[in-house]
């Protein structure tokens, strides 16, 4: 069971507490009826799923109920730092 | 009374004299014994039969790495535990236990006509035959493979017992509670952190515990052990855990730990657990798990009576019980001389000890001769004879790798050791990375993954005082009088005497893995050790190869000419040891497995008889029978009493959600299909969810209970996600949206009243709202009071009826449910449950999210066109609508369905089919969605998705059957009032 | 060496010494026509029937590490075909036909085991929604038939049907043709009988680019030993299709979750079927071998780290004992990770890519060890013909563009 830091409440807690949201920093479209049918399936179903580091979401659904992001290694599931939304996304270190 | 003990020796309770029973025999035992050392105190060695060969088994181990003696403990009907390990179970008086995989006896078991045709049975012989005649496989061969395989009993009875489980937390875990372990929890523990000190064993001690002649800082083994352990009970940020398994490492030092709490105690009226599930996160892991001694492969070395050097050493130091009368050694490592020594000085005779080394150090030598036994070096043991237990040994003198010369020596016990395995199961579950380490020929922890250290010869330290140093961190320094360990070799195999292909010389004993399959694996090209492992089934016994895992690496690696670390290691995998499916679940079964939610009028409903169901974690009432009636004529006279009259509902498990704040209808509109802006405050509209995807996810009526409040409900399974779905967009898409969502479903109860007699029954009760149909009409929602209860009134109706629903904060649900019972009595008011809910909805042609839609069907599918609001920019799924296939000819689309004979109820879930003249597979169209008897119209109803529907009303479409084939009409989706006037009752 | 009884007495007589290699260890040639990436069971499977059917024998199969390390050596071994739509039974009954006599076929005992899967229905939605399968599998022609709580409990004795139970079972469907294999054997049958017709099986290498050429077309695999190059690649790689994928500058619909599985002690003979509940999260069958093979579900991140969690088993063993509640005393053996590709539709992807002479074969989820014979024929027929065969035609990467999903688990949603 992962442990994760929410960025909100500052606490370590337990994965059971959390619900994993997805790749992070997929924003909705402002505008999705100017998109092409090509364009809109990008945004609804193509997903980077690195083997890494990883931009996700996760929401503490047990918790403070807040959404935040997280930059997470796929391979060793280790968390690098989880932070709030709206800010800016994490850099990878190369 | 016995007589394999030695009085003066052993740890067990000689003033407390038990009773058990193995095989229907009695035997006498004494407390503290497990039941290998009470049975081999009466001399018996034969305690099982191997998996393939059935051949007779002894005991190998005297711990939890036994892969042979396995028997059946049964405490009686509903307590039968098949497989367990003799030298882990702790006896106790009255203790009844079996042998198993035997028939008709352990001592003449048919089985063992396998050993005889061995021959027939390489390894992967299943994958060469059985294959002709085809039929056969599963008729035959199959099941006659399956009866010969199991080893222990299948349960017949349900488990009597009941299980536990809890989380503990601390900073310094400490896993095995031998001398390294107990060292590093004397350091640990004077700091501040809590310490949590586990120990498999019922006693605390591990090797200590066979090795009373080591004096530690100047004092006895045995002491010093018992001084430690009471310096830590004192310690109050001390946890120590005895009979407690760590089965896990899992992420971020999350451990599995299971204690086995009543399986040694005789009496279990005290109903505790058997067994508890401890799931520890530690902030730092200390492993001394130690290391587990390594069995020598040679001819025969499998027979009763032959068994690791060790395991000699505790069932004489620990248990005062002798395993033989003339004990030989077999031996590549000095470790063992300890063993044997002990033995002697303990007046045991000793038929010898054979080296395979060439030369052994002179302290051993000078030792051995004080004690009058004979070494012979460069020397291996080439086969075993006795039939249910060792009679004498091949002796064989190597030279240049070849048998010079071969000669018996009697001996009822051989010893063995070919070194010692650390024991890095945890370590490598928690992903830390290993090396090989070519003196011990033995992999040792190299980088953790996690926040963890290895101490003592689970990390490749052995000696004593280095494990204890080690194991202290070096805080202390400590001194220890011997326990000098010594080296030794790896030979992995040795020379045969004749065709090597008929010998018989075990790696893995339960599974009856030889050295030779090992070769054959590779000679067939499953070179890796994984496909070693996977074609032989090497290591994949309930001991999971804590025995033989490197012997098998180390023959593999022989046989295709490669250092051992390219041969690979296979993964270790969690348990440690086999860990009992109730602890797991530790109490999270019956009732507790999952929630059952229940409405506040859920006790009500049970009162009058109500036939429940289960519609996602709630409980619904589904309908309500009088006098025997079955669910049609129950459901018959509800539907036919609300439409004639009144009705009573508990709608209660609907979602519901408030959405508050300056931009509570902005939010609305880009959540829901519906436009929201202009919906005037105390009015109601259906709303309907898409997903991003442009299908359809909920519904439900959502009221405008002021300009910046909306009272939205949803379906009684779709709530959770539905309201997660609100917060995603609301936190992360527009975070500039003032508005604020929460979830409310619990907190109101409803009661839905449907019928012509609805407004008469509320009118007397209703406080501040005017419900005529000129200030109060359909679609409204208001507040004010009922019964002088706070309310949301709507006026809605999912039937077609007159209708509202009674939102009353949940406390006072059932009160008021039954005062409106009471009254509607004159009415002759029927409760109805979630059946005839569907009935009447369906006259209506209202569909339902899930039953009616399936995940795949848009707006435009279902005719709901309507509720998409034509001059929205955006809304959630809108973008979806427009792409190629969703705008398509030849969608499902929902549809009415009148069979031809109208007493046929068509089964939800038929398929349907235009043409009836065709055969297997035919080409279907669509399927009976929601189907029913309409007791108000008399006849049956069905809604069905049918591929362009909307465009077949009035043609024929066709149900196969099996044997025979309906016939139904096409028809609109509102069967009954298609106009609303019933809605409009003065 | 064709196997059988009688081979395997001759070999007996010989000490078993004279058992030839099951499969060459290849040394990769500079080129070839076919490369398949990945030595799974689709994989090999592949590369078999494109020299089998196709007539192309100048093929490598190339594995980063053992054949069938990946998910086919760590799945729970069910097969069955009673899908809703038709583009699933008929995707999952072809391979169903292939299972029955692939032993033969191939001349490796697969153990493929008729020993019929239930699925339990444990509501009234469970009941409409298996009865919409019933149907549509039965004008189908596929085997799938309704069984009362007292039938499914005669086939299956050790179910509980108690009306008291957290979720009754009110009846269940069975498909008798469906079963279980073995499935290290399945890899290993495959391995041998493509290497039998000319097909080079290399292990311990793994793919580190994919090279394409001006026209965008694929030359070949740059690998641990060194450039490979074939004009046809096709990609069968579950859990790593994404990161084999973007070597060729693809982008995919997919995500790779852990899927975890467990097996107990052997015991003697209970289970006579697989069981499975959807609405309780759990699967079970017995192994010839005595173990009860658990599955239990996947967690919720991506993670390529083959790596179980403890809450998962929970959760997974509550749900078998709440079904089962006769096998509370029985012990865990042995639990792992595997890594799924997960597509938004949970159906696969099999078919042409974007790239030319770029195949795939990804996103079969949990269910891909049923479809290992039928997916490796459908992949062999694209990359010979270079058009999908009709059955596979449907689970094209498009599908996720036009919006023509399959989607399964959403024809069963809950809601109401």
């Amino acid at each position: 069971m992962l442990l994760i830091k929410c960025p909100y409440c500052q606490e370590d807690r337990p994965e059971i507490e959390f619900s994993y949201s997805g790749e992070a920093h997929i924003a909705r479209p402002l505008n999705p009826d100017d998109l092409s049918d090509e364009e809109w399936a990008e945004y609804l179903f193509i997903r980077s799923n690195r083997r890494g580091l990883h931009h996700e979401r996760w929401l503490h659904a047990h918790g403070c109920a807040r959404f935040f992001n997280a930059l997470r290694d796929t391979v060793s599931d280790k968390f690098e730092l989880t932070y709030k939304m709206g800010e800016p996304k994490a850099q990878v270190k190369k | 009374m016995t007589l394999h003990r030695k009085p003066e020796y052993g740890r067990v309770n000689r003033g407390k004299p038990i009773n058990f029973s193995f095989d229907g025999k009695i035997y006498s035992a004494f407390d503290g014994d497990s039941l290998a050392s009470a049975l081999l105190a009466h001399g018996v060695h034969l305690v099982g039969r191997s998996f393939k060969y059935h051949r007779p088994r002894g005991f190998v181990a005297a711990g939890p790495e036994e892969p042979n003696a396995l028997v059946t403990f049964d405490r009686g009907p509903g307590r039968v535990t098949p497989n367990v390990r003799a030298t882990t179970l702790e006896v106790f008086d009255g203790l009844v236990a079996h042998s198993q995989n035997n028939w008709p006896s352990l001592t003449f078991d048919m089985g063992a006509v396998n050993d005889l045709f061995y021959m027939l049975f390489p390894a992967g012989f299943y994958n060469k035959t059985f294959m002709w005649p085809k039929s056969f496989w599963d008729r035959v061969y199959e099941p006659a493979i399956r009866k010969m395989a199991g080893l222990g009993p299948a349960p017949i009875d349900e488990d009597a017992d009941i299980y536990a489980s809890q989380y503990m937390h601390c900073e310094t875990l400490i896993v095995g509670a031998g001398p390294a372990g107990i060292a590093a929890a004397l350091a640990a523990s004077e700091k501040p952190g809590r310490v949590i000190l586990v120990d498999e064993q019922y006693e605390f001690g591990g090797s200590l515990l066979s090795t009373p002649n080591m004096v530690i800082n100047d004092i006895p083994a045995w002491q010093w052990l018992e001084d430690s352990l009471a310096i830590l009970k004192a310690r109050e940020n001390v946890t120590l855990l005895t009979r407690t398994t760590v089965i896990g490492y899992y992420h971020e030092n999350f451990l599995g730990a299971v204690e086995r709490i009543t399986d040694h105690e005789k009496d279990l009226s005290s109903h505790k657990p058997r067994e508890r599930l401890y799931k520890i996160r530690a902030g730092e892991v200390v492993l001394a798990t130690g290391a587990i001694e390594r069995p020598l492969v040679f001819q025969s070395n499998d027979r009763p009576g032959v068994m690791l050097a060790s395991a000699a050493h505790t069932y004489l130091n620990r248990y005062g019980v002798v395993v033989g009368e003339k004990i030989a050694l077999f031996t590549c490592h000095d470790s063992a001389y300890e063993v044997i020594f002990d033995l002697a000085d303990a007046g045991i005779s000793i038929a010898g000890v054979i080296d395979v080394r060439d030369q052994v150090s002179e302290t051993i030598i000078a030792a051995a001769k004080a004690r009058n036994i004979e070494i012979l070096t460069g020397t291996i043991v080439s086969g075993t004879s006795g039939k249910f237990r060792v009679s004498s040994l091949r002796a064989s003198k190597i030279e240049d790798g070849k048998i010079t010369s071969t000669w018996e020596i009697a001996c009822d016990c051989l010893l063995m050791c070919g070194g010692w395995t650390p024991s890095i199961h945890l370590f490598s579950h928690s992903k830390g990375s290993l090396k090989w380490r070519e003196d011990l020929g033995a992999y040792i922890p190299d980088n953790p993954n996690e926040n963890v250290i290895s101490v003592g010869a689970c990390n490749g330290t052995f000696g004593l005082r280095k494990i204890m140093t080690e194991g202290a961190g070096g805080s202390t320094e400590y001194q220890v009088n011997a326990g000098a360990f010594g080296s030794g070799i790896i030979p992995a195999t040795f020379p045969t005497e004749g065709d090597p292909a008929k010998v018989k010389a075990f790696v893995d004993f339960q599974n009856d893995v030889t050295e030779k399959d090992i070769n054959l694996a590779v000679r067939e090209g499953l070179k890796s050790i994984e496909h070693v492992k996977r074609y032989t089934t090497t290591g994949m016994a309930t001991d999971q190869g804590k025995t033989s895992n490197l012997n098998a690496l180390q023959i593999a690696a022989k046989a295709v000419y490669k250092p051992v670390q390219q041969v690979g290691l296979t993964t270790f995998r969690p348990p440690y040891t086999p860990t009992t499916f109730g602890a797991l679940v530790g109490g999270k079964d019956g009732h507790s497995f999952h929630v059952i939610r229940k409405t506040p009028m859920d006790g009500w409903a049970e009162d009058h008889g109500a036939v429940f169901e289960p519609v996602a974690l709630w409980r619904r009432a589904r309908y309500f029978p009088r006098d025997g009636e079955d669910m049609l004529a129950a459901v018959n006279r509800e539907c036919l009493t609300t439409r004639c009259s009144l009705g009573i509902f508990d709608a209660s498990t609907l979602g519901k959600v408030e959405v508050i704040g300056p931009d509570a209808a902005e939010f609305m509109n880009r959540m829901y299909t519906n436009p929201w802006l202009k919906l005037k405050p105390g009015s109601c509209r259906y709303g309907l969810m898409l997903g991003e995807d442009g299908y359809i996810m909920d519904d439900g009526v959502i009221g405008r209970l002021a300009e910046n409040h909306f009272h939205v409900t949803t379906t009684t399974g779709g709530a959770p996600r539905v309201f997660r779905m609100m917060e995603d967009y609301r936190q992360t898409e527009w975070p500039e949206l003032d508005v604020w969502l929460t979830s409310t479903t619990e907190q109101w109860a409803v009661i839905a009243l449907n019928g012509p007699n609805a407004r008469k029954l509320i009118e007397p009760f209703v406080e501040g709202i005017d419900l005529s149909e000129e200030k109060f009409p359909h679609m409204a929602v208001r507040e004010g009071r009922i019964c002088g209860v706070e309310t949301r009134l709507f006026r809605v109706s999912f039937s077609g009826e007159l209708g509202f629903e009674i939102n009353v904060p949940a406390h006072y649900g059932r009160a008021l449910w039954e005062t409106l019972f009471i009254a509607g009595q004159k009415y002759d008011i029927t409760p109805y449950g979630t059946e005839t809910m569907h009935v009447l909805r369906a006259e209506k042609g209202f569909i339902i999210v899930g039953q009616d839609t399936d995940g795949t069907v848009t707006p435009m599918d279902v005719g709901m066109s309507w509720a998409i609001g034509k001059k929205k920019k955006d809304f959630v799924g809108k973008r979806s609508l427009s792409r190629p296939d969703i705008m398509a000819e030849g969608r499902k689309q929902l549809v009415g369905l009148l069979t031809d004979d109208p007493n046929i109820v068509l089964e939800e879930g038929a398929q349907l089919i235009a043409n009836p003249e065709q055969s297997i597979p035919m080409d279907m169209i669509g399927h009976v969605t929601s189907s029913y008897w309409s007791a108000t119209l008399n006849r049956s109803i069905a809604l069905a998705m049918v591929k362009n529907g909307h465009a077949l009303t009035e043609s024929n479409v066709y149900i196969p059957m099996p044997g025979k084939i309906y016939k139904a009409q096409v028809s609109k989706c509102v069967f009954y009032d298609p106009n609303g006037e019933r809605l409009n009752v003065i | 060496m064709k196997y059988s009884a009688l081979s395997l007495l001759t070999n007996a007589f010989s000490g078993h010494k004279k058992w030839p290699l099951q499969w060459p260890d290849a040394t990769p040639k500079k080129s070839y026509d076919v490369i398949i990436v990945g030595g799974g069971g689709h994989g090999l499977g592949a590369a078999y029937y494109l020299a089998r059917k196709h007539g192309i024998t100048n093929v490598a199969v190339i594995e980063k590490g053992w054949l069938g390390g990946g998910n086919t050596g760590r799945n729970t071994t069910i097969i069955r075909s009673n899908y809703l739509y038709d583009e699933s039974a008929r995707i999952y009954d072809h391979a169903v036909d292939l299972w029955d006599g692939l032993s033969q076929e191939i001349n490796y005992n697969v153990m493929f085991s008729k020993r019929g899967v239930l699925m339990l229905a444990h509501s009234v939605h469970d009941v409409q929604s298996f009865q919409r399968h019933i149907h549509a599998n039965r004008l189908n022609g596929v085997d799938n038939n309704w069984l009362s709580a007292e039938e499914a409990k005669a086939f299956c004795p050790p179910l509980n049907i108690s009306k008291d139970a957290r979720y009754p079972i009110l009846g269940a469907a069975l498909q008798q043709r469906a079963g279980t294999a073995r499935h290290d054997s399945v890899a290993w049958g495959y391995a041998r009988a493509a290497a039998a017709l000319g097909v080079d099986i290399i292990q311990n290498c793994a793919v580190t680019g994919i090279k394409r050429g001006a026209n965008g077309a694929v030359e070949g695999v740059e690998t641990e030993r060194g450039f490979i190059g074939a004009k046809k690649i096709g990609v069968s790689a579950a859990g790593n299709s994404s990161v084999l994928m973007e070597m060729a500058g693809l982008r995919f619909p997919l995500e790779s979750y852990p899927l975890q599985a467990l097996v107990s002690e052997p015991v003697k003979p209970v289970m006579p079927c697989v069981v499975m509940s959807n609405s309780v999260h759990a699967y079970i069958s017995q192994s010839d071998k005595g173990e009860l093979v658990i599955g239990a579900g996947t967690d919720q991140y991506v993670s390529y780290s083959q790596r179980g969690a403890l809450h998962i088993i929970e959760e997974t063993l509550a749900s078998i004992c709440e079904i089962f509640p006769l096998f509370k005393r029985m012990r865990m053996l042995r639990s792992w990770g595997g890594v799924v590709d997960v597509t938004p539709d949970r159906s696969p992807i099999l078919g042409k890519t974007p790239v030319p002479g770029l195949f795939v074969n990804c996103g079969w989820g949990t269910g891909g060890f049923k479809a290992t014979p039928g997916a490796a024929d459908l992949l062999a027929h694209t990359i010979a013909k270079d058009q999908p065969h009709p059955i596979n035609a449907p689970y094209n990467l498009e599908r996720f563009t036009g919006g023509r999903l399959i989607d399964e688990a959403a024809a069963a949603a809950v809601a109401h």
